[in-house]
């Protein structure tokens, strides 16, 4: 997983709540057995139409937020289904880091484990963000380590996360790697648990 | 000091805890599918690591299998993923109920038919409705791919403790209504973030009512309340469940049922939180929207944008009834229906089936509707056929077929066509669930027959009144 501190860049405008995991990534594209490639399928109903051409006014179709890597967007960003194919849609395409007031809880334990940084700002300062970035191209730049957002007009945005994820993302640890140090606990549980024949 | 079963199956399953971390859980089951194993069984390959204890995980092929003819897979990338899972399981030493094996169904309607779900268990599958073993009082939930890996690998997980929720249905459900209409009542009133970074015990009288198939309906679909998972103390009723279920205990079934009684909420606890709701106030539920929230009485109209405050809402509205064509206003009985489809996690078993059956019985599909029931696991289908539901449903003009997760979400060929409209009796009423474009409406196995015969959606209570006074 590549670790991750700073990142500047304009953001991704999406004035929506309740973005669900089908919508991020269509269920014909879960067919695939690699953890790669799906950036080209990322809400690809909302991006494309039956035809296959590009809706206009779809917020990553426009020129302006071609670039992205920061995404933002409204209440309960990922709900609906463990999908990972999400986050990886979302990685492929460029993004690391959505901003958003809550996230459902699957979506965002999978961001952690792929190197995507998910951040809790308030409702009111989402909003905020989200009305100058559909003004025109706004450029905010994340800071892991210090916890801020910082805009290109100044204003400062802080956010609090599990010290446990800050560290894994900030080094890109392999969550595995780090368990197999407890093996000796694991077994010593495993002898006492209870387990009826 | 009186503790609720969250807080009891928690504790008993923490392998480590350190300040600064998220616990380090035990994982008693792990339940497999084709579509979200395969990236982390080649994770374990990359790196040369072994499954930790196959002996607790158990595959099956649900997703992606056709309903039809199990055998033929046309789609090449689909049939790729379902011979992956059967190499890996082979290579690994996982159980696996491959397509045709008597054990195959969804995943989370065989766990509980195997006896593999038991009270006390901490369970996990890469899929979200894995909250669906919550009904036996195990705590169970959805993972990624990620996390499928690292169970694999180290049979633990690291979570940070969530908060408890109770929400308590009082009271009596009026006739005609189901755990269904419960459950999709409780997404309408509170909306799809209320169970947010929370785990839900739903407790009160009409839960007790119900029986054990009902309560998986209910926990089910907890995640589509935004819960980490949902579930229901162990009673009488998931011990008597439970005897002689081929993987539940056999020598020491008195032990275990003691104990699992024992993990039931004491008298007296607490949660973070609590809600409730009075089970009389519930009627049956037609979504009218694009998500479990959007829903309403069958009885009442589809909202306006004067019923919502913010903008914001206003907006969400227009937006999902543009896609679903609907007007603002318009009363849900004047909604017509295309499809029908009843069966999924959610309500597939054989209490669905005979529910639905009852109604259909002697009647005919109305011109135009295409209806189908897709029992949940092959032993729900055989069970069904024992009975002769299969006869009932294909007189009346269903087609009748192979257990699998078919058109809930629309990964093998049962798919709804774009711009049509489905009363389905699955979970999710997401934009393209079903097929780009797909309209569908969530509803109760009783609603979803009743809407098949009639080809618009009709209180399925004046419906069985009629055929208690024939």
């Amino acid at each position: 997983m590549e670790p991750i501190n700073i990142i500047k860049s304009v953001i991704a405008p999406l004035d929506r709540k309740n973005v669900d995991t089908d919508q991020i990534i269509s269920k014909e594209f879960l067919k695939r057995i690699e953890r790669t490639g799906f950036g080209k399928y990322l809400f690809y109903h909302w991006r494309y139409d039956e035809n296959g051409n590009e809706i206009s006014d779809f917020v990553l179709n426009k020129p302006e937020y071609k670039e992205a890597k920061i995404l933002v967007a409204q209440d309960n960003f990922g709900c609906g289904s463990s999908r990972e194919h999400a986050p990886w849609a979302i990685l492929d395409y460029g993004f690391r880091v959505i901003i958003a007031p809550s996230f459902a809880d699957i979506f965002h334990n999978n961001c952690f484990k792929n190197g995507i940084l998910p951040v809790k700002l308030k409702e009111v300062e989402v909003d905020e963000i989200l009305e100058k970035g559909l003004q025109k191209p706004y450029i905010v730049e994340v800071n892991l380590s210090e916890q801020t957002v910082t805009g290109e007009d100044g204003a400062v945005y802080h956010f609090n996360i599990d010290p446990y994820y800050k560290e894994m993302l900030l080094n890109g640890w392999d969550e595995i790697a780090l368990t197999f140090k407890y093996e000796d606990k694991i077994k010593e549980y495993e002898e006492k648990r209870i387990v009826f024949k | 000091m009186a503790k609720n079963i969250i807080e009891k199956v928690w504790e008993s399953h923490v392998v480590h805890r350190e300040e600064g971390k998220p616990d380090l859980l035990y994982i008693d089951l792990h339940l497999i599918h084709e579509v979200t194993s395969p990236q982390a069984f080649e994770g374990l390959r990359l790196a040369g690591r072994k499954v930790r204890r196959p002996d607790l995980c158990f595959a099956t092929m649900d997703h992606n299998v056709p309903t039809k003819d199990i055998y033929t897979i046309n789609d090449p990338i689909a049939k790729k993923q379902i011979n992956t899972l059967a190499k890996n399981c082979e290579e690994f030493g996982i159980q696996l109920a491959d397509i045709g094996h008597p054990d195959q169904g969804i995943v989370h309607v065989i766990g509980p038919e195997l006896g593999l779900t038991q009270p006390g268990k901490t369970i996990v599958c890469g899929d979200s409705h894995t909250s669906t073993h919550g009904a036996f009082g195990a705590l169970a939930f959805g993972i990624g791919t990620s996390e499928v890996e690292h169970v694999l690998s180290t049979q633990t997980l690291w979570q940070n403790k969530p908060k408890t929720l109770e929400v308590r249905v009082n009271g009596k459900l009026g006739f005609g209504v189901t755990a269904k209409d419960i459950i999709l009542a409780i997404i309408a009133k509170w909306g799809v973030g209320l169970g947010t970074g929370h785990i839900i015990e739903f407790t009160g009288e009409a839960i007790r009512n119900l029986s054990m198939e009902e309560r998986m309906t209910i926990c089910n679909m907890s995640i589509e309340a935004g819960a980490k998972a949902g579930l229901i103390s162990p009673d009488e009723k998931t011990i008597e469940y439970l005897r002689g279920r081929r993987f539940a205990p056999k020598e020491e079934f008195e032990k275990a049922a003691e104990y699992w009684l024992s993990l039931a909420s004491d008298p007296g606890c607490t949660y973070d939180k609590v809600l409730e709701i009075d089970a009389s106030e519930i009627e049956p539920v037609v979504t009218w929207g694009t998500n479990p929230s959007m829903g309403t009485g069958v009885t009442k109209n589809v909202p306006t944008a004067d019923d919502y405050e913010s903008e914001t809402d206003k907006q969400a509205l227009r937006k999902a009834l543009e896609y679903m064509g609907l007007e603002e206003g318009q009363p849900i009985t004047s909604i017509e229906i295309q499809h029908v489809f009843i069966g999924s996690c959610t309500n597939s078993r054989l209490s669905d089936l005979r529910t639905a059956a009852s109604i259909v019985k002697g009647k005919k599909v109305a011109p135009g509707v295409r209806a189908i029931v897709v029992p949940g696991s092959h032993s729900v289908k055989k069970a069904a056929e024992e009975e002769g539901l299969d006869k009932i449903f294909i007189e009346a003009g269903f087609e009748w077929r192979n257990s699998g997760c078919s058109a809930c979400l629309g990964m093998n060929e049962d798919i709804i066509p774009s711009g049509e409209r489905c009363a389905s009796t699955s979970n999710r009423n997401f934009e393209g669930r079903q097929g780009a474009g797909a309209r569908t409406h969530l509803v109760s196995p009783a609603m979803a027959a009743a809407a098949a015969i009639e080809g618009r959606f009709v209180d399925v209570r004046e419906y069985l009144k009629q055929k208690q006074e024939a």
